[in-house]
């Protein structure tokens, strides 16, 4: 089997959110980045079929040069390759058209991306590759099976879950639970050492139009102090006659 | 020229979320000048959503579309905007609508935007304000396409009447057999539980609460106030809650009208996850918790002496308000 674990390089998630050039870019002055969580755990999925089952896990992104520490901790991880699309990610469908491409490219079976990133939160990447390659497509993954060409996958539905079965080639929006948060690997010394020998592909992008473009960002409005209250009494009453949520 | 909008339901009765997408479509139909086109699958009373403003209602009656399929679902809404010429296409932030607008929106190579959370400050060029960063920020952004694809955040825009004339008419779109690709095998849902989804009320509860046995009054205080029980990251880590509860910038977003958070210190994952929430409120004996800074009502004090009283006087509210 053939893997695809799509790779976004976000602010970890304690980072302080704050934007210069007049509020139109994201400031990334003391941002530590890391591998978008959600993507993560679909980075362990596939690393489990690599030595359970046998696959050849590959790992791709799209953006500058900036973004390689972020491939190169997933081929410490464990994947075999690396692809960097060298252009900006401007917004998340053109993201989509250049991953769609990587994997048409690669004839992937499998093709892994988180659920949304947790910078944008666009939750659309996994969804439009589907589309644009015409694979069967599961989001909010919380487990995966592939036996051949068939595979069951359980989603996250609001108040459950629902179990599912379907055809390769597949794309899978996955979360937290295709493994557990304790199955998460650090990189050691030794695959440390492995990703420098690893190949990092650096691929031109195919052409496309950002179909939405940022304009600015706004921070929330400051919110006011807290009211502390000392009885339950207070405190259903200012739920009830001030706030009139209960 | 219409604005179209797919207005979600369960057992043939709409959710409230879609009356939410209808009002917000009406609001931009308006600015537009032109009418709302709402898309139903085996959907409730047409009439229901025009009051809200839908002045025609598509009405998809098809067995095979009893379950979401999202391939087959996209398919629908696809064909209603195409057949109705539409410039904007409203959908909603539900675990279904996110799963299928990324397929509409390459089906109709519209650009698409999520978590919205107002109307648009201007329709040419189209400008949308949706949160980013979850919930630690907003992006205002425009979409270039002349189709434009809009994911509503729940609770944003709330219910606005506006009455509307709406016809019904039946709506046969063409599905083909790629749609049905992803059979479902089965079906896991608690049907008696409030989900943090549909919830308009969220108690949840930390690493304070000492250990799962320790939840049933987290539970009852739910059960009284008629809310979803939720949790931090640790407690759904170490496995005293599901993770299907855990809340926060990894797990799910709440955007409840009350949010009420009893033995969790804040960290900012959790308090990313909760931004959305009208009104929070903080139980903790620690006063230092960085959660105080963030609510909006706080008590300081031990959770399993506040809790239960909080519960037995909230009965007795309810009993007197009832």
């Amino acid at each position: 089997m053939k893997i695809l674990v799509c790779i976004s390089h976000v602010p970890d998630t304690t980072s302080k959110i704050n934007f210069t050039e007049g509020d139109t870019k994201f400031d990334t002055n003391g941002v530590q980045f890391v591998i978008n969580p959600n993507d993560e755990f679909g980075l362990t999925r596939a690393m489990w079929f690599k030595e359970k089952q046998g696959a050849i896990v590959h790992v791709a992104n799209v953006g500058g040069l900036e973004t390689e520490p972020t491939l190169r901790k997933a081929l410490a991880i464990g994947a075999d390759e690396a692809i960097r699309v060298n252009t900006p990610a401007t917004d998340g469908y053109s993201v989509a058209k250049q991953l769609a491409h990587v994997a048409k490219e690669g004839a992937y079976d499998l093709i892994i991306g988180g659920r949304e990133s947790i910078d944008y939160n666009g939750g659309m990447v996994p969804g439009m590759i589907a589309k644009l390659i015409g694979a069967n497509f599961v989001n909010t993954c919380i487990n995966l099976e592939v036996d051949g060409n068939n595979a069951t996958a359980i989603r996250e539905i609001d108040g459950g879950k629902e179990t599912l079965s379907t055809s390769l080639p597949l794309v899978v929006g996955g979360q937290k639970g295709l493994v557990e948060e304790s199955d998460l690997r650090i990189p050691n010394m030794r695959g440390i050492m492995q990703a420098r020998s690893k190949p990092l592909t650096v691929k031109d992008p195919v052409d496309t139009n950002s179909e939405t473009q940022t304009v600015s960002f706004q921070k929330p409005a400051p919110k006011g102090a807290v009211k502390l209250v000392d009885t339950v009494d207070e405190l259903i009453d200012l739920l009830h006659n001030e706030a009139k949520v209960i | 020229m219409s604005v179209v909008v797919y207005t979600e339901s369960e057992e043939g009765k709409f959710k409230k979320v879609a009356f939410e997408a209808v009002s917000y479509a009406k609001g931009i139909a308006d600015t537009m000048g032109t009418s709302v086109t709402a898309v139903t699958v085996n959907g409730g009373n047409a009439s229901e959503l025009g009051t809200y403003g839908a002045a025609k209602v598509l009405e998809v009656s098809n067995d095979k579309l009893q379950n979401f399929n999202a391939e087959a679902y996209a398919d629908v809404i696809a064909q209603a905007a195409k057949k109705e010429g539409a410039s904007v296409v409203i959908l909603t932030s539900s675990v279904n609508s996110k799963f299928m607008a990324p397929l509409v929106a390459v089906n109709l190579e519209a650009g698409y935007v999520p978590n919205v959370t107002e109307l648009p400050s201007s329709t040419s060029p189209f400008r949308v304000k949706h949160s980013v960063f979850t919930n630690k920020a907003f992006s205002i952004t425009e979409i270039n396409t002349a189709v434009k694809i809009i994911g509503l955040a729940k609770n944003a825009y709330g219910l606005k009447e506006n009455s509307a004339a709406g016809t019904a008419e039946a709506f046969a779109p063409n599905l083909d057999a790629h749609d049905f690709d992803m059979k479902i095998v089965s079906v896991d849902k608690a049907t008696d539980k409030v989900t943090i989804a549909d919830a308009e009320i969220v108690v949840s509860g930390g690493r304070g609460l000492k250990g799962p046995e320790n939840w049933a009054m987290i539970e009852e205080l739910a059960k009284t106030l008629g809310a979803a029980t939720a949790c931090s990251k640790p407690v759904s880590d170490m496995g005293w809650r599901p993770h299907s509860e855990h809340v926060g910038q990894t797990g799910k977003p709440v955007a409840s009208n009350l949010y009420i958070a009893i033995g969790i210190s804040g960290a900012i994952q959790h308090l990313a996850g909760i931004n959305s929430s009208k009104v929070k409120v903080v139980i903790n004996n620690d006063p230092e918790a960085p959660f105080f800074k963030a609510a909006d009502y706080g008590m300081v004090g031990d959770a399993f002496e506040v809790v239960p009283q909080l519960n037995e006087k909230l009965k007795e509210f309810k009993a007197q308000n009832a």
